[in-house]
């Protein structure tokens, strides 16, 4: 469209400008994220402690989100299990992107015989369904933190990969890149200095829904028992363990799945109603 | 049995089995693991089909219909429903199935019970929350991804021609925009079956469906390795049989690749 | 004659990513007589696309016709039903687009389209649209004319798809064709045979057009008048012969001088220098992995020579295809040469750039003919240009600032741009910071691949002023890759002309196309049009000579 080379540039900040959904998603991810921090601070009971005689206990002064089927306070267990929930799948998610964007990078700007290989090794990765990567992990070498851990950073990092690497392969054949060559930069130079300033808002994106992924494989093997191991809970075990109180309507289930769904749904939105200039790119 | 054995000779030693046909023995109960998977496959599979069935022709009219009404009200309730619907888990939506057909509504039963069907009712009882289930997760992705190709191909020179020749909406999209985007759809389609095989792992357990998904997580529990590896490849298989069809129908209809 | 498009007041805005609306065409008007072909002349921005858009009543997504008439036999297809607009596109009123590879359905046989207009106005049966299709085909000159549209439009050539274009657009008789700057993706040898079919088309059935461009030349040989378009205002109006002979208003005559032949190099510039900065011995470069005769799969050039005296100029000219960019890369070493001898400034060069010392980088630079694709668009211009500085001369801080205000003055940028992001810099200014870059480096040679092909042409003409300029103060000397034959006369001591890979002639640039030049060479030369109405019709042509050339072009 020639007409739109007429129009001036507008300011910078103007373009990057967020609407109201997404400065209430943000709102919301970064109380969850203050509430993992500072969650002994705020929890009212040990998390441990049967503290009700009543079991699946309803809404009270005592305790702000009933009790579950040991009669131990929702509140609390809620709020520890944030620190499980988010800690887990923000470091699970850290490590596969890191790893992948770093690898997919350099694949892009090598090439040859080392991209074709990470590559077809990353396919193979991707082609088994993470649901099932993460039991048949489990059954073998049991569910611990670190296991949980290094197992979601692993299902999530082909992922990562292919998109980083996809978006690198674009930006290599611009001729700033090749300027670059021809100028005698080494590859290190090139990865940092040209490629990612530019891939940085569409990586941060994936960033956020890699996030999502990871909070909820996490809390379905949780759901299905082979996440994180009792006494502790994250929210998805949080609701295996009380689905017995769910034919009474129970608040025990419904909180912790509240829980999940705030933060999720807050990073999909957020993601969804970012300034049209950074998603432009990520598409 | 060779539960002596390193776990990569067990593995090894079930890899031979494999090329002869035989897939081992459970160690919990000692059968012999494809007479365990047998009727439980065709039961998963059942599930995936009904589920396929409804999901794919609706997710391709509503995430058409939403492209071609970009920006209208119809647009932004199909967007955001999507979205509440690929952020939370599959087992919150199955329990929020349970908790509105089941304990309040009492429509359904909230387990699923094979062993007992005799008559036409009981079958739609039995199949109907798991189904609505997977519907529910599987279409909200393949909606979202139709969406997006058919946007990206109204946006192209060839449909703005198709335009300026005359052509009326509905004939720019399907003449011209959607033949374009057969390789993505099916691409969107293949991806979502196959997360349809992680919702089956879920729905199965949650429904206490006799399938193959519920059979694995057992293993699990008990660590059954001969079942449990038998299971996952069954799975994986039905992973790469899926991309390769999308593939093969993304060649086919595209003249550059033909 | 009677008017069959009357535009009054026309007005359209659009809306910027910020969300502000603009006025992109203010106040137009104008009108076009039956049978008459009327050209809208602008560089990009003057909205001439956008207005002839509007003749159809459609108006891109973004755009919105905010105010005026636009009546087209009496009707105002502003303010027409879309129904009703939907019955006149494709009908009436035909479009030809600038691309015609983009414009075809990549997924559908290219005769279900060009016949598509029968069946969406049912006004024709499709027995008889094939007919009349074919019919077409033969009368654009097409080659097999039978079989042609049972192909898919990636297996047809550019020139073919875009008379291809045209036959669609021609399906329904309509009163009223708009072409949109339809030649300019192709070269020029297939240029004036799609030209010279619009033409005859045109006339023979008396078809009223309008014609958008960038290229007085091309616009003269058909319209019968000229629509002078700049920022979405008219600046003139008239009779072809008057635009281009007498011009009126200040920006035509900008636009004509930019187009005249510029005064050959040479003037008075010919201090011999007996040493030689470049030489290229037997060079043979391609793509795709080496096969067993040691020959990479697809070879670009073949066994080229070159030779460039120090402050001399070479130009390497030729059609798409010809290896000519192939050429700067290996020289470059960007693309490494499968073999071949590079001697710069006496010492061999390694083909492969990775092999080749910072030193020998630095003499030797090379700028891309599309400035935004050149510049990293996150990195400001003061970062750009201090890379080179830093990288080859080890500056920092004070004299790397210093340096830098230099170089923005020698390409007579302001020193303010320094702190802005490519993005927010013009076409011309962002190629002016592209060889600010290479300067830096202080080299002795300067590769320009294309360097003035993507910009407008006054502005153009400046770039190629500013390079004369630099060349006298700085030593330098350019090998100059280009299509255009005028560019290259106007800065090249010497012409190296390319078909399909080879170098088929080297000659100074006043004896292009003289008659004891390579035939090719000639119909290269005489493909270019010429600001002078009845250029196109005088121009005689062997076309056996023409297909032979095409047919080694080898698609």
């Amino acid at each position: 469209m020639k007409a739109t080379d007429a129009i001036p540039v507008a300011s910078r900040r103007s373009r990057y400008k967020f609407n109201r959904v997404a400065i209430a998603c943000f709102a919301v991810i970064i109380a969850w994220t203050l509430v993992a921090i500072f969650a002994p601070l705020v929890v009212r009971y040990p998390i441990g402690k049967i503290v009700d005689y009543n079991y699946f206990g309803p809404i009270s002064w005592n305790f702000w989100m009933g009790t579950d089927y040991l009669g131990r306070d929702m509140f609390s267990r809620i709020i520890m299990g944030a620190r499980f929930t988010v800690g887990i799948s923000l470091i699970a998610v850290l490590i596969a992107c890191f790893n992948g964007v770093v690898v997919g990078m350099m694949a892009a700007v090598v090439g040859g015989w080392f991209d074709t290989i990470v590559s077809r090794v990353m396919d193979a990765l991707i082609s088994i369904p993470s649901k099932l990567f993460g039991l048949v992990v489990v059954a073998g070498a049991g569910s611990s933190l670190p296991v949980l851990v290094l197992t979601l950073a692993v299902i999530y990092t082909p992922g990562s990969y292919r998109f980083a690497r996809a978006f690198a392969v674009n930006i290599n054949t611009m001729d700033y890149i090749t300027v670059a060559r021809a100028r005698g930069e080494r590859l290190g130079y090139i990865i940092r200095s040209e490629i990612l300033p530019n891939i940085l808002a569409p990586i941060l994106a994936d960033f956020g829904l890699r996030f999502v992924y990871i909070v909820l494989l996490l809390s379905g093997l949780s759901f299905l028992g082979v996440g994180v191991q009792p006494p502790n809970a994250d929210w998805g075990a949080l609701v295996r363990e009380n689905l017995d109180g769910l034919s009474f309507g129970a608040p025990a289930v419904m909180f912790p799945s509240l829980a999940i769904a705030t933060l999720t749904i807050s990073v999909n939105l957020l993601i969804d109603n970012l300034p049209q200039k950074i998603r432009d790119r990520s598409e | 049995m060779h539960l002596n054995d390193p776990a990569i000779i067990q593995f090894l030693k079930w890899l031979g089995g494999l090329l002869t046909g035989d897939l081992g023995r459970s160690y919990s109960n000692n059968m012999p693991v494809a007479d365990l998977i047998g009727r439980r496959l065709v039961n998963t599979l059942e599930l995936g089909l009904v589920t396929a069935i409804v999901s794919v022709p609706l997710s391709l009219a509503l995430g058409i219909a939403a492209a071609i009404n970009q920006g209208t009200v119809y647009d932004r309730v199909v967007s955001t429903l999507t979205v509440g619907f690929i952020s939370v888990p599959e087992f919150l939506i199955a329990t929020a199935a349970q908790l509105i057909f089941a304990v309040y509504l009492k429509w359904l039963p909230a387990l699923s019970l094979a062993a007992d069907i005799n008559s036409i009712g009981d079958l739609l009882r039995i199949y109907t929350m798991p189904v609505i289930t997977l519907i529910l997760v599987n279409s909200a992705q393949m909606i979202r991804m139709t969406r997006a190709a058919v946007i990206e191909t109204l946006h192209t020179p060839y449909v703005e021609m198709a335009l300026l020749k005359g052509a009326s909406r509905g004939r720019m999209v399907f003449r011209h925009a959607v033949p374009n985007t057969l390789g993505p759809i099916f691409n969107a389609i293949a991806l979502s079956l196959s997360y349809l095989l992680g919702g089956v792992i879920i729905v199965e357990s949650i429904f206490n469906y006799p399938g193959i998904a519920k059979l694995m997580v057992d293993a699990v529990a008990t660590r059954d390795l001969p079942l449990i590896q038998s299971c996952a490849m069954i799975f994986c298989i039905g992973y790469l049989v899926l991309v390769t069809v999308a593939d093969i129908v993304a060649i086919l209809s595209n003249p550059r690749l033909r | 004659m009677q008017e069959l498009v009357k535009v009054r007041e026309l007005k359209v805005d659009a809306k910027t990513d910020s969300g502000r609306l603009v006025e992109i065409i203010r106040n137009v008007s104008f009108d076009i007589f039956a049978g008459e072909v009327v050209a809208l002349i602008g560089e990009s921005g003057s909205g001439k696309t956008t207005i002839a858009l509007t003749l159809m009543g459609y108006a891109r997504p973004g755009c919105r016709i905010s105010g005026g008439q636009v009546m087209f036999d009496d009707r105002d297809l502003v303010i027409l039903p879309e129904r009703e607009r939907a019955r006149l596109r494709g009908n009436e009123i035909a479009y030809i687009p600038q691309s015609a590879a983009a414009a075809f359905n990549p997924a559908k046989k290219i005769i279900d389209q060009v016949t598509e207009v029968g069946a969406i106005h049912k006004t024709i049966s499709m027995d008889q649209a094939r007919i009349k299709a074919v019919a077409l085909f033969r009368a654009l000159a097409l080659p097999d004319p039978k079989t042609i549209g049972d192909r898919y439009p990636h297996q047809v050539s550019g020139g073919q798809l875009q008379r291809l274009a045209a036959a669609m657009a021609l399906m329904s008789d309509p009163k009223l064709l708009i072409f949109d700057e339809p030649t300019t993706a192709l070269d020029v040898t297939t240029q004036i045979e799609v030209l010279r079919a619009f033409k005859a088309v045109l006339a023979e059935r008396n078809i009223a057009g309008v014609y958008v461009s960038h290229d007085l030349a091309v616009v003269a040989q058909i319209a019968d008048r000229i629509i002078v378009l700049k920022n979405g205002e008219i600046q003139e109006v008239g009779k072809t012969e008057q635009i281009i002979k007498e011009p009126v208003h200040s920006y035509t005559r900008d636009l004509i001088s930019a187009v005249e032949p510029a005064s050959l190099r040479r003037d008075g510039d010919t201090t011999q220098s007996d040493s030689t900065i470049l030489e290229v011995r037997n060079l043979v470069a391609g793509y795709g992995a080496k096969t067993d005769d040691g020959l990479p799969q697809v070879v670009a050039v073949k066994s080229v020579d070159i030779n460039i005296p120090k402050g001399r100029n070479l130009g390497v000219v030729g059609e798409s295809g010809s290896g000519k960019s192939t050429l700067a890369r290996a020289v470059a070493g960007i693309l490494p040469a499968s073999s071949g001898t590079i001697i710069f400034d006496g010492s061999e060069l390694a083909l492969d750039v990775r092999q080749r010392s910072r030193e020998a980088l630095r003499q030797l630079q090379i700028v891309f003919q599309y400035a935004d694709t050149s510049l990293n668009p996150a990195r400001s211009i003061e970062d750009i240009l201090a890379r080179p500085l830093q990288f080859y001369h080890r500056m920092n801080g004070q004299s790397c600032a210093k340096r830098i205000d230099q170089l923005l003055d020698m390409v007579q940028l302001p020193r303010t741009v320094k702190f802005r992001l490519p993005s927010e810099l013009s076409g011309g200014q962002k190629q002016r910071v592209n060889l600010a870059r290479a300067l830096a480096a202080e080299p002795k040679l300067i590769l320009c691949d294309e360097v003035t092909s993507a910009l407008d042409t006054v502005v153009a003409a400046a770039i190629i002023d500013l390079l004369k300029e630099l060349q006298r103060e700085l030593e330098l000397s350019y090998l100059f890759i280009s299509h255009d034959l005028s560019t290259v006369r106007a800065i090249c001591d010497d012409v190296a002309i390319m078909l399909s890979g080879e170098k088929i002639e080297q000659t100074p640039p006043e004896k292009i196309g003289c008659p004891d030049a390579h035939p090719y060479s000639q119909l290269l030369f005489a493909s270019v049009p010429k600001l002078d109405t009845g250029w196109l019709d005088a121009l005689v042509q062997d076309p056996k000579l023409t297909e032979a050339f095409a047919r080694r072009k080898g698609d």
